[in-house]
């Protein structure tokens, strides 16, 4: 069998840093191939040659596309021969419709006027291909992620599409809307249609790929045919990092103290819609050195919840009573919840948590920077020891600390965005979706830290959509479904099953279907 | 840190030093370049110790303005009504002191509450009701340019009492025996200064080197230091020449000063970049973006003031069309001198330089008997072209 691809000796390099060298990859027809690899590792490069992002004359090697050498000047070479790439950050314009976003750069048209008739009548057929039931008119912004994902997944099948190229669709969305997009992937394989995955999830990998190629490095350092053998996650684990990880999730041994935080009864309206309770009445309540989970759907309310407690920075008309060792508070703003010991570590690195500007010293000292300015000065030395100090204790791979943050890999920005929140010796600490788009060897050093952080004695309150995630390092698990906790498992005895049947259990009394964030707390029970 | 992080910076010194250095000075360059090619093609006028002065005076205002501006720009904004509103308070001046015959200090001080309150109340709308700046300050500067004329009921006000007058056209009062043209306390003060400089830049080198903090090359260091002693005393000489130091001058080098030290030092000062980079973050980290936007806002109202006065001084005249298009070349001193327009970068040091070119190109071209409709064209141009440079320069 001929592939439909094929990459041959692919070597590219950036002023001195070699990025690919010698990548050999072959995507065949009708198949999903993944591609896998710590972030770094050369995946994005890789698939920026393809498309034509980098033209031909960059870089050493051949493409050979359906049969022919081809040599992409730019990106629209590469889509004219049906090679579709769809980005990691979504491309879609906000305040248009479903309609207007797939046919913005070539709408159907009659002498220069666009015809309406026909862009709805095939956006209902593209619709239908991807399994989205909604109207061509609604404006992208009030579709939830997963929906939005599937509309650009649309825009593609809108053009002669052969080869979808997707760079980590699932990584901001729920279980259901990943399942329903893998689904979706299933159906362009039979379709003959190639398609390359790149993805850190290695369980969605091991359910729909036919291929695996792990990068390292800038090279190929192995490649699975998962119809020939039994995929063990284990051994791409362990090839993407080249050490054996026995374990993805360190040891660790709770010591849990008195309650820390207490919250009773607390209670959050919807900023833009008041009358929409999206918190209700819930209590909570977190140890000194205990690590607790807050699992849940998409749009459940986790984040929502977590920022209204930082100083009201989410939601309005809030009540309930929060304690802090016992003491009652009152937070009104994100500075007093700071001064309190409370810290949230955003689930946006990039848009709420770090200045990418600015360099890595600015942004760790940015919320105590009293703690470096007596008399409202600061002492800049102090400041660089500061800095530096946690650069060497979270191991933050820099070339120094006056290194944009933007130019960091996202595991070491969020390493970043942790020392901020460390250096304001926090009480409690939240973490939202801490391992987000973070490769695996970032993702266990970062467990590492979230263990040191409880075993200083501090509470620690992760919300993740990771099941396993959870699973490996919480203590405890509550379960958040729409707006009201639904579950509660010691850590032992969770399981994925379990919180996923405390969730669907919880949603089929309510009698809605799986919510979206912009559907968020809309029904009332 | 390990011993390899230490050999790597080592290797990559000269390299990223000269790199950031011709990012920083690469606009003081370009003045410099300007001042040369003015000065030949002029024959030698432009730095003539009369001319020099005059540069002087013609051009603080702008850049008092400017330092208000950098930091409005800096935190992502722009203020449009800087124009009117100095046009404005003159006439306010003018009304209580010609008029009203008020103390020039009460009054001095009254029309820099009257500028603080203006900005008060247009941060106030940009600050807490998210209502773009653009649009609040053209708002502004429609008002303001209407309340001037309203103000001086059309018609021009002096003069001013002659005290009032010194703040403009004042020089600093001479206390040692005069040396020929040469006033010896100008030229004092501008080696006292001189001094200054090095010694704290020394000071500074020299603490940072002691607690192991890559430091730039020695040579590089004492160049620099040389080269700024002698920019500072030559020019100190030039000035000293003529009438010594005017007043202005001293108001808008210890201003100066100022800016420079809460930008890069203070906690304040931090937060306002902050705020500008990324303002959700910002807010997320507990600072209070709104204050910071609505004091910039204040801060920009009372310098806009200060140039008022100033300007209204130097006329000896308060006329409803004094302020007219300031504003424009205040927004372009800091564009060219590097501030960006997403907010959250640019140097005070940068706006002065770009105040300053603006200002050399002017009476340049005025020597030159070039006309007012090339030398806009011309002023155009040099904005466009430095903003490219800088784009380009950070895209590479």
């Amino acid at each position: 069998m001929t592939a439909m691809l094929e990459m041959r000796n692919v070597s590219k390099s950036f002023a001195g840093v070699q990025a690919l060298r010698d990548v050999n990859f072959q995507v065949e027809a009708g198949q999903i191939h993944a591609l896998v690899g710590e972030n770094g590792a050369g995946k994005s490069t890789l698939m920026k040659v393809l498309s034509g992002v980098y033209p031909h004359g960059s870089y050493e090697g051949t493409i050979i596309f359906e049969g022919e050498e081809r040599r992409f000047r730019d990106i629209n070479d590469s889509e004219a021969l049906g090679i579709i790439i769809i980005h990691q950050e979504l491309a879609l314009i906000p305040l248009m419709s479903i309609a207007e976003n797939i046919f913005l750069s070539h709408p159907p048209s009659k002498l220069g006027v666009i015809d309406r008739d026909e862009v709805y009548r095939r956006t209902r057929e593209l619709l239908a291909q991807v399994g989205l039931k909604e109207s061509p008119d609604t404006l992208i912004t009030d579709l939830g992620v997963g929906k939005q994902q599937l509309v650009e997944i649309a825009k593609a099948l809108s053009k002669r599409v052969r080869m979808l190229i997707l760079d980590e669709p699932t990584a901001s969305l729920n279980e259901a809307d990943s399942a329903a997009l893998l689904e979706r992937l299933m159906t362009f394989r039979e379709q003959g249609i190639g398609s390359i995955l790149i993805s850190h999830k290695l369980n969605e990998v091991a359910k729909v790929a036919d291929h695996i190629t792990v990068l390292r490095d800038g090279r190929t350092v192995d490649s699975i045919d998962c119809h020939a053998e039994p995929i063990q996650e284990d051994r791409i684990i362990s090839s993407m990092v080249n050490r054996d990880l026995a374990h993805r999730f360190p040891e660790r041994s709770a010591k849990i103290g008195e309650p820390v935080l207490d919250v009773e009864n607390w209670s959050v309206y919807h900023p833009i819609h008041p009358e929409r309770q999206v918190i209700k009445n819930v209590n909570f309540s977190v140890r000194r050195g205990e690590v607790v989970g807050i699992a849940g759907l998409m749009g459940a309310g986790r984040t929502e919840f977590a920022m209204s407690l930082f100083g009201r920075s989410w939601g309005t008309t809030i009540s309930g009573s929060l304690r802090l060792e016992g003491r009652e508070m009152v937070l009104p703003s994100v500075a007093a919840a700071i001064d309190a010991g409370l810290a949230y570590v955003t689930e946006d690195r990039k848009q709420l948590g770090l200045i990418l500007a600015d360099d890595v010293r600015k942004n760790i000292t940015l919320a105590s920077l009293d703690q470096i300015a007596p008399r409202r000065v600061i002492d800049d030395i102090a400041e660089l020891k500061v800095a530096s100090d946690y650069r060497s204790r979270m191991r933050i791979r820099c070339s120094d600390v006056y290194q944009e943050t933007g130019q960091l890999s996202g595991g070491n920005q969020q390493k970043v965005v942790l020392s901020k929140w460390l250096m304001t010796d926090p009480k409690v600490l939240i973490l939202d979706e801490p391992t987000r788009g973070i490769d695996v060897g970032a993702k266990y050093e970062i467990y590492c830290i979230i263990n040191e952080l409880a075993e200083a004695g501090r509470g620690v309150v992760v919300i993740s959509s990771e099941m396993p995630e959870l699973l490996g390092i919480c203590d405890r698990i509550c379960v958040m479904n729409d707006g009201a906790f639904v579950g509660e498992f010691k850590g032992p005895e969770a399981t994925q099953e379990k919180i996923m049947r405390a969730i669907m259990r919880n949603q089929r009394s309510n009698g809605s279907g799986v919510p979206e964030a912009a559907e968020m707390g809309g029904s009332q029970p | 840190m390990t011993d390899k992080t230490v050999s790597l910076s080592e290797e990559r010194r000269h390299g990223s030093f000269i790199k950031n250095n011709l990012r920083n000075y690469g606009m003081l360059m370009s003045l410099i370049a300007i001042m040369l090619f003015f000065q030949v093609v002029t024959g030698g006028t432009l730095l003539q110790p009369l001319n020099l002065t005059n540069l002087v005076l013609q051009n603080s205002y702008i850049v008092i303005m400017a330092l208000g501006m950098l930091l409005v720009i800096v935190t992502g904004h722009i203020d449009l009504s800087v124009g009117s509103v100095a046009g404005f308070i003159g006439a306010v001046a003018a009304v209580l002191m010609v008029i009203y015959k008020v103390d020039y200090t009460l009054a001095f001080i009254a029309c820099l509450l009257v500028g603080a309150a203006i900005g008060a109340a247009q941060g106030y709308w940009v600050a807490y009701f998210k209502i773009p700046s653009f649009i609040v300050t053209l708002a502004g500067m429609l008002v303001f340019k209407g309340l001037a004329l309203a103000v001086l009921q059309g018609q021009s006000l002096g003069p001013f009492p002659a005290t009032f007058q010194k703040l403009s056209s004042g020089f600093i009062p001479e206390l040692l025996p005069e040396a020929g043209t040469l006033h010896p306390t100008s030229m004092l003060i501008g080696a006292v200064l001189a001094l200054g400089l090095v010694y704290t830049s020394a000071k500074g080198r020299s603490r940072e080197q002691s607690h192991g903090i890559e430091v730039e090359p020695y040579a590089f260091f004492l160049g620099k230091s040389i080269l700024l002693a002698c920019a500072v005393l030559y020019f100190t000489y030039l000035i000293a020449s003529h009438r010594g130091l005017p007043n202005v001058l001293v108001i808008m080098t210890a201003l100066i000063a100022l800016y420079g030290f809460v930008t890069r030092r203070t906690v304040i000062g931090r937060q306002i970049y902050a705020v500008g980079g990324n303002a959700k973050a910002a807010s997320l980290s507990g600072i209070k973006t709104e204050r910071l936007t609505f004091l910039t806002f204040v801060n920009m109202g009372v310098l806009a003031a200060l140039a008022g006065l100033v300007f209204a001084a130097r006329l000896n005249t308060a006329t409803p069309k004094a302020g007219l298009g300031f504003e424009l070349d205040v927004i372009a001193a800091c564009f060219i001198g590097g501030a960006s327009a997403y907010g959250g970068v640019g140097r005070v040091g940068g706006a002065v330089v770009g105040a300053m070119i603006m200002g050399v190109m002017n009476n340049g071209m005025s020597i030159l008997g070039i006309g007012i409709d090339y030398q806009q064209v011309i002023k155009g141009l040099v904005l466009l072209g430095a903003v490219c440079i800088d784009v380009y320069n950070q895209r590479r």
